[in-house]
């Protein structure tokens, strides 16, 4: 179990996303999960052991350490993460739900049911509306909130974004005022700037996918209340040939996306 | 064998569960295991080496962090997802030998077997007692083994071979406290979330009864 499995519950909402959903999902993997995999978790492996202090009083770097440090970054980022991705099991368990009742008309032999079979339910593909349309845009809300609530966590535990190079501490066992030196001060700056551009892009691309959802609602609504008669057919072509191409886009985006979890 | 074998469990009980019961799932998977395995692991790795006493007596550090971590935090957190995983098994043994009994035999004998219905619907009450029962035995042993849930900085220890009471340290301890009331959060969510399912069964079955008996007598 591990980052990979998450990847596996997502790409299952990834067929129901947006196009811009899809973004947000691409950079998730590849800028946010697979860095702190990759890179970051190597970046921070040594921080408690490197952290040294100016003094040989036992106990006085650990405290020091606890005091400077009370949640590394990483686990904060991993924590993140970890309740940015959750949303999006909502809009799983709501398409997993609609499923459910598809398959429930099937088997007792509904007239109104269009599928030819079990698969055919299995495959398709819901459009974002009615119901799903507003769990979607609640998952976008919640994923939103907690990107700022992170971010603002991790501003005000840290006093801004940026590692010092020393830290003068002087929390009991510690003698006096000791300095001590962090491990690789300016690659944790480096990673964590870049972290926090990613979230930036991802609450920009979230932002800018709920503007698009709401932007299609009143559109959608004031076709309906201003030409009763619309055309369905024509509507419903344009956009399976859409769907079409994203599905392209996605799969070869996913494809990229699988070779890193193991 | 990993963690993956816990998931692939867990994965194969999604198939008989009601709705609570999937949402269950899904927050063990996501609060529970993901979040030991991303973090909580990494927190705990080196414990027993960070762990610092204000003394140079051989021996003393080492008996002193086994006076205060009987059992360390990580390992507790282990067993509990184990354990807590372990009940959904009797629900997929009952339909297995549902499904073993109609083959064998010609007619057939369930609605379904995987219907909650029946005898499977007492081991379904059975493994919500269950599931329910260990996480809070758990967190009393949580309690009681640590006086809290309250990780201190640092730990008075006299016993031999320390000279006399030497102050040791622990490391990253509010690090550990913060995943430790995580850990309990997402304790009491699922406790929550068996009981809501337990008492949602009961009432969706006992309607059921009434109405079948109303049925019956107006017959």
């Amino acid at each position: 179990m591990d980052w990979g499995a998450l990847h596996t519950i997502l790409g299952g909402v990834n067929k129901h996303s947006t196009s811009i959903g899809k973004i947000w999902l691409t950079v998730l993997f590849i800028f946010r999960i697979m860095i702190l995999v990759v890179a970051a978790e190597r970046v921070w492996g040594d921080e408690q052991d490197d952290f040294v202090c100016n003094t040989l009083q036992p106990g006085c770097r650990n405290v020091c350490y606890d005091h400077f440090f009370p949640i590394s970054h990483i686990r904060l980022w991993a924590l993140q993460l970890i309740f940015v991705s959750t949303p999006a099991l909502l809009v799983a368990m709501h398409v997993a739900y609609r499923r459910h009742e598809k398959k429930r008309q099937f088997r007792k032999g509904d007239q109104k049911c269009e599928y030819k079979d079990i698969e055919e339910i299995r495959r398709q593909r819901f459009r974002i509306e009615g119901s799903l349309w507003w769990t979607y845009t609640s998952s976008i809300f919640f994923r939103l909130i907690f990107e700022a609530v992170f971010m603002y966590a991790f501003y005000f535990m840290y006093d801004g974004f940026r590692m010092p190079r020393l830290m003068k501490c002087n929390a009991w066992p510690c003698p006096n005022t000791v300095d001590c030196f962090v491990s690789r001060p300016t690659e944790k700056t480096v990673f964590t700037i870049f972290m926090i551009a990613v979230s930036s892009i991802c609450m920009i691309l979230n932002v800018a996918e709920l503007c698009y959802l709401l932007t299609k609602f009143f559109l959608r609504r004031s076709k309906k209340a201003g030409n009763p008669k619309h055309q369905p057919n024509h509507e419903n072509k344009e956009e399976t040939k859409q769907n079409e191409m994203n599905e392209l886009i996605s799969d070869s985006c996913q494809n990229t996306v699988i070779g890193f979890s193991s | 064998m990993s963690w993956r074998f816990l998931r692939d469990l867990l994965s194969g009980v999604n198939k008989y569960s009601t709705g609570i019961g999937r949402i269950w799932i899904a927050v063990v998977f996501i609060f529970h295991l993901l979040v030991y395995i991303a973090a909580a692991e990494n927190i705990w790795r080196y414990e027993h080496d960070e762990f610092e006493c204000n003394i140079k007596q051989p021996g003393c550090e080492n008996v002193c962090f086994d006076h205060f971590f009987p059992v360390s935090h990580i390992r507790l957190w282990a067993l509990q997802l184990i354990m807590v995983s372990t009940p959904s098994l009797l629900v997929v043994f009952h339909v297995a030998y549902r499904e073993n009994r109609e083959k064998h035999q010609t007619q057939k004998l369930y609605r379904s077997p995987r219907k909650i219905d029946g005898g499977l619907l007492c081991t379904y009450f059975i493994s919500l007692i269950l599931k329910a029962g260990l996480e809070i035995v758990f967190l009393v042993l949580f309690y009681k083994l640590y006086d809290g849930f309250k990780v201190p900085r640092l730990v008075k220890c006299d016993i031999r071979p320390c000279p006399n009471t030497v102050d040791c340290y622990i490391s990253k301890p509010t690090e550990k406290m913060i995943f430790l009331c995580f850990l309990v959060a997402t304790s009491c969510l699922c406790i929550a979330l068996n009981l809501s399912e337990l008492s949602h069964l009961i009432f969706k079955y006992s309607i059921k009864c009434n109405l079948k008996r109303y049925i019956e007598k107006r017959q």
